[in-house]
């Protein structure tokens, strides 16, 4: 008796849910995605009513395509619930190609599993635009720096006499490269562990140059231990050039500039080993450096080498700073090859990067000051101003 | 010509670069470009691994210092090639079990000692020789005790909060240890936009050997 009515009262609640029916998903639309290359479109929907029910469980949803309204549909995503509203990028459609899409939503009720399909949106086609609106601001402060950089190159070249700051680091490298030649010993060049598409290396190499033709007029040896192919093959090039443009190209020696390893911590084996062996009088890094920086220093600092060091990654320079004789704090880095030739021109390109730097200044200021105003408000003159809702800061 | 070629090259491949940024359009020509990079950089993997091999030999054929260790590292290359050619990198191959029991526990080594290095430049850096250096005391002494648990246990109810280790801390790492690492990337952000357009209007020649 107990167990007919169990399942007589399991059949009305099955027939009850059977009564009603899943909810599709809400608002669906499918439009190209912004400010990108093509190639994809985007579907968003608000989440089935039934999510927020007691009759169904909603187990996802399902996004599907196809080029024409009563096409073959092809799933093209599996999307978890729990959400107020869903966005999908279809990152497979092709440019130019006619698409339509339905999301279909998979639901339980009672152990039985339906679907509910939404009406086809469409047709959209995917395609690139020419302008990305959201870097507008960047495009205005590169703009603005760049001209501020190149007038100053302009002015520089017409002769103008243009004032740098002294930076003791790059004052150093002439002491550093004599001291090397007076000791006999070799002077150590190390451009970091990063491949030669880090803007870091390409500064690490431009110096590389610079103080490849003081020890080539010195008669110093030079030694480069690359963490990477190319950066060897590069420093190789700048090596060569700088011993032909000092006249002595006798004196370079290509197994100098040598590859170590790609490996991180083989790599400090591998320098350590250098220092250790070759007991270079100056040390220089300069680029990229992770956790092999203070291991590299404190060595270099045990064997007594005088030791100049450069690289733009805050978390490193501390320990530079603690083991090393110089550092170049971060933009000292970029500055060093310019500084080195002190070629008018590239002077030129340090001042307007330091006014550069002014603007950057007054804009942090003017932030910091309408940020205090719009949070407690002033009062001038009997008025009282909050920029808070002169803007609608919320 | 050889020195234009290059300068060339490095502008228009860098404007292109610089545009996609701005201009989505041109993200096959730069993800091309990009893909070119990656080619030239497999084969540089070629000349270096020949560069490591050629030098090591030198060494072992002319007896230089400490000649025996580039027979092992030799040996070495050729067993994790060979390991890797033969039998792949997946888990449970030869590869996968020296770069294990091998690779990895060197590697650790080399970082662990980084421990020591760390104490002995401590050392130097917070010897309170000149204000600057007992301001850094200062600073790294309350940071520390405000990382730690006994830090905050050991203060009474009564102390005030804005002497507390804690508080202490969380201000020289919000506010100024946070200001600082802004102004340096600022500084070096400008440095790189700098450097890059000295670079692509062939500015600097350094790295081709011109002054």
């Amino acid at each position: 008796m107990r167990s007919a009515l169990v399942a007589i009262g399991w059949c009305i609640l099955v027939g009850a849910a059977a009564a009603q029916t899943l909810h599709t998903a809400a608002s669906v639309s499918a439009a190209d995605t912004p400010e990108d290359a093509g190639g994809s479109i985007d579907v968003a929907w608000e989440a089935s009513p039934d999510e927020a029910g007691e009759v169904f469980e909603v187990l996802g949803y399902e996004v599907w395509r196809a080029t024409s309204a009563t096409g073959e549909y092809r799933k093209v995503a599996d999307v978890e619930p729990g959400k107020k509203s869903y966005q999908i990028t279809d990152a497979t459609a092709e440019t130019g190609v006619d698409y339509y899409y339905k999301v279909k939503v998979l639901g339980e009720a009672f152990g039985e599993k339906m679907d509910a399909d939404t009406a086809p949106r469409g047709p959209v086609s995917a395609s690139p635009q020419w302008f990305r609106a959201g870097r507008l601001n960047m495009l205005i402060a590169s703009i603005i720096l760049a001209t501020f950089i190149l007038l100053y190159i302009s002015k520089a070249r017409a002769g103008q006499k243009l004032f740098i700051r002294r930076i003791a680091g790059l004052e150093a490298v002439q002491e550093a490269v004599g001291r090397a030649t007076e000791m006999g010993k070799p002077v150590l060049f190390v451009p970091g562990i990063a491949d030669i598409d880090d803007i870091q290396t390409i500064a690490s190499v431009t110096i590389l140059g610079r103080v490849a033709t003081m020890i080539a007029e010195y008669d110093a040896e030079l030694l480069v231990p690359c963490a990477r192919s190319l950066v060897m093959a590069t420093a190789q090039e700048v090596v060569k050039e700088a011993y032909l443009e000092a006249g002595r190209p006798d004196a370079y020696h290509r197994e100098n500039i040598r590859y170590l390893t790609d490996d991180q911590f083989g790599y400090v084996a591998g320098v350590d080993g250098i220092m250790l062996r070759e007991k270079p009088a100056a040390n220089f890094y300069l680029g990229t450096f992770y956790a092999e920086s203070l291991i590299l220093a404190e060595t270099g600092h045990s064997i007594g080498a005088i030791q100049i060091a450069g690289t733009a990654m805050p978390s490193q320079l501390p320990f530079f700073i603690a083991a090393c004789d110089y550092t170049l704090i971060g933009e000292e880095l970029f500055a060093a090859s310019a500084y080195l030739s002190r070629e008018p021109r590239l002077l030129g390109s340090l001042l307007g990067q330091d006014w550069g730097k002014v603007l950057i200044l007054a804009f942090i200021i003017l932030g910091a000051v309408t940020a205090f105003v719009a949070q407690f408000g002033v009062e001038i003159g009997g008025y009282s101003i909050n920029l808070a809702q002169l803007f609608e800061v919320k | 010509m050889r020195r234009e070629i290059p300068m060339i090259v490095a502008f228009v491949a860098g404007v292109i670069i610089i545009l996609e940024f701005f201009v989505p359009a041109l993200t096959p020509v730069s993800s091309r470009i990009q893909n070119w990079y990656l080619v030239v950089v497999a084969f540089a993997i070629l000349v270096g691994a020949f560069n490591l091999l050629r030098l090591n030999y030198m060494k072992v054929r002319h007896r230089r210092t400490d000649w025996p260790f580039a027979i092992l590292l030799i040996v070495g290359f050729f067993t994790m090639a060979l390991a890797g050619l033969i039998g792949g990198i997946d888990e449970g191959t030869a590869f996968d079990w020296l770069f294990n029991y091998f690779v990895y526990p060197m590697s650790s080594t080399m970082f662990a000692l980084l421990a020591f290095f760390v104490a002995s430049a401590a050392y130097r850096a917070f010897r309170a020789r000149t204000v600057d250096s007992t301001l850094l005391l200062a600073a790294a002494f309350i940071v520390m005790l405000g990382q730690v648990p006994i830090g905050s246990i050991w203060v009474p109810s009564w102390w005030p909060f804005f002497l507390s280790p804690d508080w202490l801390k969380d201000r020289i790492m919000d506010i100024g240890n946070t200001a600082g690492q802004r102004a340096i990337l600022i500084g070096a952000s400008l440095g790189v936009v700098s450097t890059s357009l000295r670079i692509l209007l062939g500015i600097e020649r350094s790295y081709l050997g011109e002054e």
